[in-house]
């Protein structure tokens, strides 16, 4: 259990971090959703689930799309 | 000069806050009021999920203000958008292919009705209104990527958003005049733990806000793909 835990924290970290450097903004977008679905799963674990599916369908589905909308309309790389 | 006077004021600003977090006792329990909950929230209010019961029973007051904010916030987006879109430069819509199509149609009754389990059992398990109209609401979304050209009806979405406003506040001054004399007040009997029809006026309240919460994340979705095209 601790183990899946800590990989799970693992990953949203390196994915926190991809989000930060990436010069591409669609992929800094897809890795900060996979830090959303990460956390969704984590809630789940620490025995949250409202919060867990909040997370799942707002963090993940809904702040994606309205980001990738955005992107859509302005530029896609970072100067 | 203004860059030292500043760090003088942060200096006096962290010792303060220092000196005020260093009073309270590090891991004892700040309040006893989260313990009343877990213990008497199934009596109270006859919801067997306590986050249910702390949202919609405790602090319904909350929920209306965050509701609030919700429809503020997705009405300054309308207003934004609305003086935005001067430029017609409207793209080409791609129609979308034959499997994408029939997915979209065949998901999307699946996810409304997963959405409308969520929020109608709110007080039973895990999940309600927020969650409920979230789910909607990326119903509506995969209709956008899937079904390019389709859109929601104006009216009846303005229609269910205002009516389950309007159904959350008289359910609040129901309770002010029928029930125990506040506003909000569970004047609705509570019937049998663990049923659908429990909990007074809760499941009312929880389906409102999912009608509420799906329709305004359902309408932001469409002001802001009817923008870009």
């Amino acid at each position: 259990m601790i183990i899946v835990v800590s990989l799970l924290v693992l990953v949203m970290l390196g994915a926190a971090v991809a989000a930060l450097v990436f010069r591409d903004l669609l992929s800094a977008v897809i890795a900060s959703c996979m830090v959303s679905l990460l956390a969704s799963i984590l809630f789940f674990f620490l025995q949250a689930p409202d919060v867990a599916m909040a997370e799942a369908s707002i963090g993940a589905a809904l702040i994606t799309a309205v980001f990738v909308i955005a992107i859509r309309r302005t530029s896609r790389y970072e100067e | 000069m203004r860059s030292i006077v500043s760090l003088i004021l942060l200096v006096v600003i962290a010792v303060g806050f220092g000196l005020a977090l260093l009073a309270i006792p590090f891991g004892a329990a700040k309040t006893e009021v989260g313990d009343h909950y877990t213990a008497n929230g199934r009596e109270d209010t006859g919801a067997s999920n306590i986050v249910t019961s702390v949202v919609v029973g405790y602090r319904a007051f909350d929920t209306l203000g965050e509701i609030t904010v919700l429809f503020v916030a997705a009405l300054g987006l309308g207003a934004v958008v609305a003086t935005g879109s001067r430029g017609n430069d409207r793209r080409e819509i791609e129609p979308a292919s034959l499997v994408l199509k029939t997915g979209c149609r065949l998901l999307f009754p699946l996810i409304l009705l997963f959405g409308a389990y969520v929020f109608i059992h709110g007080h039973v398990t895990p999940g309600g209104g927020f969650q409920g109209g979230a789910i909607i609401a990326s119903a509506f979304l995969l209709v956008y990527l899937g079904c390019r050209g389709r859109r929601i009806g104006r009216i009846s979405s303005t229609v269910a958003e205002s009516l389950s406003g309007l159904v959350f506040v008289v359910m609040g001054l129901l309770g002010l005049t029928v029930g125990t004399g506040y506003f909000l007040s569970n004047f609705m009997p509570h019937g049998v733990l663990n049923q659908v029809w429990s909990a007074g006026i809760i499941p009312v309240i929880y389906v409102a806000v999912g009608f509420k919460v799906g329709s305004e994340l359902a309408g932001v979705i469409d002001k802001l793909v009817e923008e870009t095209g």
